[in-house]
């Protein structure tokens, strides 16, 4: 049997509704999504644009393994991407690394 | 008449638009945002020329709406800042939203706030319909009967706001008090400064090394605690409001509570009543208790927490008593501060008073002495058996038939 989750009481939550910081992490808000963007390592220049424009944080980066560059996208965080397509548009139109697909339900 | 009570204190002429503009200049906020409305433009203006001319050192923001000022004072106060607004009828329906979420957020914002009447028909004159309607948005309500009380209260709210976490709006009456000029006791700047004292939030988003989240969604499983929180944050407020009242007393030597008694301690009648109109129903006091009439009056000072259980207690022993609010709730029934008062009355056992409730002066609409010895004389009657209670909300100085 599950164990009662404690909920904290009135008396024991801060005032005001605050939570500590970065928790939308834990939530998984990728099922939202109806478009998804489909990101193509080949033709990516490593600009990070679409890492920028990114409203979430659903770009994922890294340091470039082979030490040409500092940080480049390595794929896309499909648990918090809710398909906005910015990434999409806003990468450069003669690289057009990021295309939009209907997402399979 | 004011006589000057503090030892430094300077008597001045002021209205109570730019006694409330003083306050806030000696206040000194680090952040004030407001759009301008009449009858509250005053305020915000002077305050504004004060900035311009380097008398204080606010960041003044002009913003393009009231709910702009009222988000722009939030996102001030969440950041850290002791911020303020101003504003009226209209531009406080405009701010509606973001009065809950200063609420809900506990943010100790202070706003000025004229009681104007709130459209349709159009009309820029006093009553207490905007600030009445926004009497259940968890913001602490200190209504002023002149322009004295409106700074004296000005200064208090600070320290109320930011010891209950809770916003406080501190109101005149449009016009009456806003716009007439009366002596007033304005005190040295140090003085001021040294009683607010600083603002040190507990959490700040400024301090950018503790983040935090705020404003998150809560569903059925989190909103009803927070909520419980702020209806016990206006409980628990009381005291802050009469501890700070006491501090007040202390240094500058005017005394406030949650409303004054006027002749109250063997009064038979009584009228409650908040704001302006207490001052009128002063001196029809003085002239009945001439002819051996024993009238008393309640001058509501804090509607927000409202004291139900002292002012049940102060009701006990009159026969009969007459509630005057300034707004209507078109709710097919009674006025708001009617319904607080009855409501405290018999949640305390009392029942032997009889209470009636009439509406006057909206839209600004004069209430003159006559208007409320007709009142007196009523109470005197139905405190004798010759006269029933009105059981319905009757209305002062309308033209109805």
């Amino acid at each position: 049997m599950k164990e009662q989750e404690h909920k904290p009481t009135a008396a024991e939550l801060p005032a005001g509704g605050i939570v500590e910081a970065g928790t939308a992490a834990e939530f998984k808000t990728g099922p939202w999504r109806s478009i998804k963007p489909v990101w193509n390592k080949d033709k990516c220049i490593g600009c990070l644009t679409c890492w920028i424009y990114c409203p979430d944080a659903a770009i994922q980066i890294a340091q470039d393994p082979a030490g040409k560059k500092g940080m480049i996208v390595v794929g896309i965080d499909y648990d918090h991407c809710k398909g906005c397509g910015i990434c999409s548009r806003e990468c450069p139109p003669k690289i057009s690394a990021i295309t939009m697909e209907e997402e399979k339900k | 008449m004011v006589k000057p009570i503090f030892s430094k204190g300077k008597i001045v002429a002021k209205t109570g638009n730019e006694m409330m503009a003083e306050a806030m200049r000696q206040i000194s906020p680090d952040v004030v945002a407001a759009y301008p409305i009449t009858p509250a433009t005053e305020i915000v203006q002077i305050f504004s020329q004060f900035v311009a001319d380097g008398k204080v050192p606010t960041e003044f923001v002009a913003v393009e709406s009231e709910h702009s000022a009222m988000s722009a004072t939030i996102a001030a106060s969440v950041a850290g800042a002791r911020a303020m607004t101003g504003t009226s009828s209209q531009g406080f329906a405009l701010m509606w939203e973001m009065l809950y979420i200063a609420a809900g957020l506990r943010l100790p914002i202070v706003m000025a706030e004229v009681n104007r009447a709130l459209s349709a028909p159009i009309n820029i004159h006093g009553d207490q319909s905007d600030t009445m309607g926004a009497r259940d948005a968890g913001w602490i309500q200190i209504y002023s009967e002149d322009p004295q009380e409106a700074y004296d209260n000005m200064i208090q709210s600070v320290r109320i706001a930011e010891a209950a976490k809770l916003p406080t709006m501190v109101t005149t009456d449009g016009f009456i008090i806003s716009h007439c000029m009366a002596a007033a006791e304005v005190y040295p700047d140090e003085d001021v400064k040294e009683f607010v004292g600083t603002y040190n939030p507990d959490r700040k988003l400024l301090d950018y090394k503790r983040p935090f989240t705020l404003g998150s969604i809560e569903m059925q499983d989190y909103y009803f605690e927070h909520r419980y929180q702020l209806a016990q944050a206006q409980r628990d407020a009381k005291k802050i409001i009469l501890d700070v009242a006491k501090d007040f007393k202390n240094k500058f030597g005017r005394e406030y509570g949650f409303y004054e008694k006027y002749k109250m301690d063997d009064a038979e009648i009584a009228i409650v009543t908040i704001g302006s109109a207490a001052g009128t129903t002063k001196a029809v006091i003085n002239e009945l208790r001439e002819k051996g009439i024993k009238a008393g009056l309640i001058k509501i000072r804090i509607f927000r927490p409202f004291p139900a259980d002292e002012i049940a207690k102060d009701l006990a022993n009159v026969k009969a008593v007459a509630v005057l609010d300034r707004a209507d709730s078109c709710s097919g029934t009674f006025a708001p501060v009617y319904s607080d008062v009855v409501s405290a009355m018999y949640a305390n056992g009392v029942t032997g008073p009889k209470a009636e409730n009439y509406v006057y002066g909206l839209g600004g609409r004069e209430i003159d002495m006559n208007h409320i010895k007709d009142v007196y004389m009523h109470l005197d009657e139905v405190a004798k058996g010759k006269a029933q209670a009105s059981k319905t909300v009757e209305y002062i100085n309308v033209r109805i038939k």
